[in-house]
């Protein structure tokens, strides 16, 4: 992993620890404490990946997530714990994930190696193993525990829409633009009943549900490694 | 038998003083000249002869030579010399005649006022001090000097005399009639033999009338007859024989606040002496006599003063009427004879208002009612001033009839007669307009002679001869009546409007002063000040101040109220309905107390009280006094709403400036916590085991926490939530809130119990997030390590309920409420942190949402339960999901 991350945030302690557990962990880090300095530092260095705070002093953070997106980068976005329309917005903007501030490392890390993959393995065809289950986008199958499941076609549209990018949360809107289309965007009923339908007969314990992950008022993701990344109950 | 010739004791005690006292002789004469002197001379020469000592003090001879003769015999005491001014006055030398003791003292004009500087004012006090010297004294007087005959005499001669002498002075006296006929004193004083002082003569000359004299003969012989009487009577008395004098006879006098009480209380010694009777005089203190003005006050004292020196009794008897206090007092007292004085108001008066003298007559048998007619109405006094009728007026109203004979003289060859008796109208309806009653009474008669004179035949004299012009006579009179009495009305009125333009001058005027004051204190004590002024009496004003009334503020003083007054003052805030003083309830407080009642209910009460314990708001004032309360209520209530809008506001201040405090300290407070937690993560990756990276951790996750309540709770006092409802499962914001906690309930095993099947809630997102954190939170902190915590999901009926179970101490008796409500933390809970918002965010944003939250004490075991319950209509039914295609 020799590609760095840009590592953009305003406070010089927050740019240092982060740079420190991400070194720790084996990764290059730049840094850039304004949008102005994000935008350069993304050009120069050929990084992969930004951790962007979306307070900037010179702008907003949110305005940069298109032009790095549309750079091929990925983004992560910081943002406080309570701003649910903040990561929303980020989303449907193109960032790939977001962490709340105070983040905890592991789940940084965590995050971070998610969207490094989605990177390096694109969105492919291939199938998909998350624990016991198997998802086979080709054959429009999936698998628990080897047994054949049958899902009903929106249950596998909304599975298939969260396995392309494991571990990424997706947001309610985003899924339900993709399975029942625009008009239906803001029906989350529909998203909560097919997920507990899918939750049924896809999960362990459904009461604790370890596979689909719920991110309140934002949205879902499939757990990028079911039985370590959640401990739950 | 023995028994009844028992002398009388106080006819003894009266005879013994006599027996050391001087005699005294009266020499009573009908009129001046009459021969008093001469007589009284006389009989002291008499005594002179017989050896007595007898000496002159006092004889005005006015220089006759008839009676100086007379005096020649005697020893005559020099006159005192008085300086008087300029003037040099002489006068009976009291001193000189106690000093010198004769047996007997000539002393002429009982009635006589002694000059400025003497020891007493009146001579018949030089004479009572001499008989108390044990000196006789001889005396003349004349009958219209004494006291109680002095209005009887006035009244036929038309002459007053202030020189009077009391009743008294007579009683004891020996009273001998000098009597000539009135012819013969006529003869003498034509002939010079009477002293007329010069000034006086023309008055005098006509005093002497034959009619006068005989009047004036047979009261003198009335008043020494009625002496004689008494001393006969007493005399029975005194020898204990029982004797048919007409015992127990009561006389009554009734004086009220009208002129002319003089009148009655001399005709009422008249008949008491007449009687031989006992005799008082009774004042009625009726509701409406304590309102009266001084002078009539006065006039009330001085005819009491009369009284009292005429002997007397004098009593007050308080009643609601004249009629009905009198007939109790003579009832009571088991009179015989009422004086009572009718006023000589118009019949009409009494048609409408109803006679004291008829009630009493109808009420009162076996009771002698004597009416003596009295001039002049109290009343009128009291109504709005009329017009008075000067000469001038009357004048005026004849110059109008004389103009208008003028005018119709000039018209008379143009017009018939019956046009012209209309134009006499004019001046009619002119001068009752301008002048009042009497003066177009005057105009409608002299209109009417003018025309009868100068226009209907036959023309220049007064005969009518047509019917037909009589009715033309009275049509004129009657108009003048009517139109007076119309204008009259008219004029009232006007007086009533201006009254009611000056009380809405000073309504106007306490609105604005009230408008002016800015705080309670300055309203009350201001209210209390224009109202005590306005309506002439004390008040006072009471506000509640911690469930009791207080005195705010009070004119002319802040007084003093005793538990009475403040029971009636409770009692008229409580009911809002005036109490004390001259109402139904607790009247036996000085004060009447009024509510001051606005929409806010009644803010303070207004106590009055009149100086002299009448109404303190009397009928006319009522008006005028409901709207000024009415106005103090006003200026209460906008201050009230005044306080209360700039206590929201400051409140509303403060809460503001709390919320942008709280929301930046958590926004500035984050970016340092986000470095504390990343460094306590980067110090346990470093030192794995490390004890004092671990408690880092979730030290600085805790604070992190802490700052979210802050900022939630900022939010939620500022307003600021944006309700967001979606359609929530359960299973997913219970696993939620679970994950995001799980370093901080790792110590506890977590039940979860929330069947997939439960039906979907409408909620926000983020807010039963952050509710079921807080709850969990709570659990974690409370219950002992290695404790399970349950969460429970159940649907019942119309409810479906979330709740949190955990195995700590529980809640305290009585908390379960309270345990919501901010900064409220477990007792003895030291240990576990928080900062006691937790969960007031819970209950805000349960508010915010609509659902119930709940705290309770487990059944089974020891540990709490918090419970969020949705009702029936935030309750998702499932809806399957209809497979497309």
């Amino acid at each position: 992993m020799t590609a760095p991350i840009l590592v953009v945030d305003d406070e010089a302690a927050i740019r240092r620890l982060v740079r420190a557990a991400l070194e720790r962990s084996g990764q290059q880090v730049d840094e850039a404490a304004n949008a102005a300095e994000a935008l350069q530092g993304a050009a120069r260095s050929g990084c992969q990946l930004v951790l962007l705070d979306l307070g900037l002093p010179d702008r907003d953070g949110l305005e940069l997530i298109p032009q790095l997106k549309a750079r091929g980068l990925a983004v992560i976005v910081l943002t406080a714990r309570d701003a649910t329309d903040e990561k929303v917005a980020a989303l449907d903007l193109g960032a790939d994930d977001y962490i709340t501030k105070p983040f905890d490392t592991e789940e940084l890390l965590a995050r971070i190696r998610v969207a490094l993959r989605h990177r390096t393995l694109g969105s492919g065809e291939c199938i998909l193993a998350l624990g016991p289950i198997a998802i086979d986008p080709a054959a429009r199958e999936v698998r628990r525990s080897g047994l054949v499941v049958a899902l009903t076609r929106k249950e596998f549209a909304i599975l298939s829409e969260l396995a392309r990018f494991p571990g990424r949360v997706m947001t309610h809107e985003a899924l339900l633009t993709a399975v029942w289309g625009a008009a239906h965007r803001h029906d989350t009923e529909y998203l909560r009943v097919a997920v507990r339908s899918l939750r049924r007969k896809l999960e362990e314990d459904p009461a604790a549900p370890a596979l689909i992950v719920n991110d309140p008022g934002v949205g879902y993701r499939l757990s990028a490694n079911t039985g370590s990344s959640r401990e739950a109950s | 038998m023995n028994d009844n010739r028992r002398p009388n004791p106080e006819a003894y005690l009266k005879a013994a003083r006599r027996e050391t006292r001087g005699r005294l002789k009266i020499i009573l004469g009908a009129a001046p000249g009459v021969g008093k002197t001469f007589e009284m001379l006389s009989e002291g020469a008499g005594l002179l002869r017989q050896g007595r000592d007898v000496v002159v003090g006092v004889v005005e001879t006015h220089g006759r030579a008839e009676t100086e003769a007379l005096v020649e015999p005697f020893e005559v005491l020099p006159r005192k010399q008085i300086e008087h001014g300029a003037h040099r006055l002489t006068e009976f030398d009291l001193d000189a005649m106690l000093a010198r003791r004769p047996d007997v003292a000539l002393i002429d004009e009982f009635a006589h006022s002694n000059a400025p500087g003497s020891r007493h004012p009146k001579r018949w006090q030089d004479v009572e001090e001499l008989r108390d010297a044990g000196i006789d004294v001889f005396t003349t007087l004349n009958i219209q000097h004494v006291e109680s005959l002095n209005d009887v005499v006035a009244g036929f001669t038309r002459v007053r005399v202030r020189e009077t002498v009391p009743d008294a002075c007579l009683e004891d006296a020996e009273i001998e009639l000098v009597d000539i006929p009135p012819d013969e004193l006529i003869d003498r004083l034509r002939e010079g033999k009477v002293y007329i002082p010069g000034e006086a003569t023309r008055a005098l000359t006509h005093f002497f009338s034959v009619a006068n004299l005989s009047a004036l003969r047979e009261l003198a012989m009335r008043r020494a007859a009625q002496t004689v009487d008494r001393q006969m009577l007493e005399h029975v008395r005194l020898s204990g024989e029982p004797g048919n004098w007409a015992a127990g006879e009561r006389i009554v006098v009734a004086v009220g606040d009208q002129p002319g009480g003089d009148l009655l209380v001399r005709a009422g010694k008249r008949l008491a002496d007449a009687f031989d009777a006992v005799w008082t005089v009774v004042t009625i203190e009726t509701p409406r006599s304590t309102g009266l003005s001084r002078e009539v006050q006065e006039r009330q004292s001085t005819v009491l003063q009369l009284a009292a020196s005429l002997g007397a009794t004098l009593v007050t008897v308080p009643a609601t009427s004249v009629s009905s206090g009198l007939k109790a007092y003579a009832l009571e007292n088991r009179t015989t004879a009422l004086v009572i004085g009718k006023s000589l108001r118009p019949w009409w008066f009494a048609l409408l208002h109803g006679s004291v003298v008829d009630q009493l007559v109808r009420n009162l048998d076996g009771v002698a009612i004597h009416v003596v007619p009295v001039a002049g109405s109290s009343s009128a006094r009291e109504r709005a001033p009329a017009i008075e009728s000067r000469w001038t007026q009357y004048a005026g109203a004849l110059g109008l009839v004389a103009v208008t004979t003028l005018f119709n003289i000039w018209l008379a060859g143009l017009i018939g007669p019956y046009t012209i008796s209309l134009i006499y109208l004019l001046p009619v309806v002119a001068a009752s307009t301008l002048f009042g009653l009497r003066p177009s009474l005057l105009a409608s008669l002299a209109a009417a002679l003018a025309f009868n004179f100068f226009f209907l035949t036959p023309l220049y004299n007064f005969t009518i001869s047509d019917p037909q012009n009589v009715v033309t006579f009275l049509v004129l009179i009657g108009i003048g009546v009517a139109t007076s009495q119309l204008a009259g009305r008219l004029r009232r009125e006007a007086n009533v409007g201006a009254r009611t333009a000056a009380e809405n001058a000073a309504i106007a005027a306490y609105g604005q002063q009230l408008a002016a004051v800015s705080d309670e204190s300055q309203t009350s004590a201001l209210a209390c000040r224009e109202i005590g002024i306005l309506l002439d009496c004390s008040a006072v004003l009471l506000q509640r101040r911690d469930g009791r009334n207080e005195v705010a503020g009070g004119y002319p003083l802040l007084p003093e109220l005793g538990p009475i007054d403040y029971a009636a003052a409770d009692w008229c805030f409580e009911r809002g309905e005036p109490a004390g003083r001259r109402t139904n309830t607790l009247n036996a407080s000085d004060w009447q107390f009024h509510p001051l009642t606005t929409s806010l209910g009644t803010l303070a009460v207004l106590g009055l009280e009149a100086v002299t314990r009448r109404d303190p708001v009397p009928a006319d004032r009522q008006t005028l006094f409901a709207t000024l309360l009415g106005q103090t209520a006003l200026a209460h209530e906008r201050l009230r709403s005044g306080e209360e809008a700039r206590l929201n506001a400051s409140l509303r201040q403060r809460d503001a400036l709390r919320a942008t405090l709280l929301a930046s300290i958590g926004h500035d407070l984050k970016t340092p916590l986000t470095s504390v937690v990343a460094a306590a993560d980067a110090l346990a990756s470093e030192h794995g085991s490390s004890p004092v990276a671990a408690t880092l951790q979730i030290e600085a996750r805790k604070l992190g926490r802490v700052f979210d309540d802050l900022v939630e709770m900022s939010r939620i006092d500022e307003g600021a939530l944006k309700l967001r409802l979606e359609t929530i499962d359960l299973t997913d914001a219970v696993a939620s809130a679970v994950h995001d906690l799980r370093s901080e309930l790792a110590a506890h095993p977590v039940d979860l119990a929330v069947p997939p099947s439960l039906p979907m809630v409408a909620a926000d997102p983020r807010m039963l997030h952050r509710m079921l954190v807080n709850l969990l939170s709570n659990a974690a902190r409370y219950a002992p390590a290695g404790t399970p915590i349950r969460i429970e999901g159940a649907h019942r009926g119309e409810r479906l309920t979330l709740a949190v179970l955990d195995r700590g101490p529980g809640i305290p008796d009585a908390q379960e409420q309270a345990i919501f409500e901010r900064f409220v933390k477990l007792e003895g809970s030291d240990l576990t942190g928080g900062t006691g918002l937790g969960l007031a965010i819970v209950h805000g944003f349960a508010d915010a949402m609509g659902l119930a939250v709940a705290a309770r004490n487990r059944t089974d075991g020891t540990g709490a339960v918090f419970e969020i319950a949705w009702p029936g209509s935030a309750i998702r039914r499932e809806t399957p999901l209809e497979e497309e295609e």
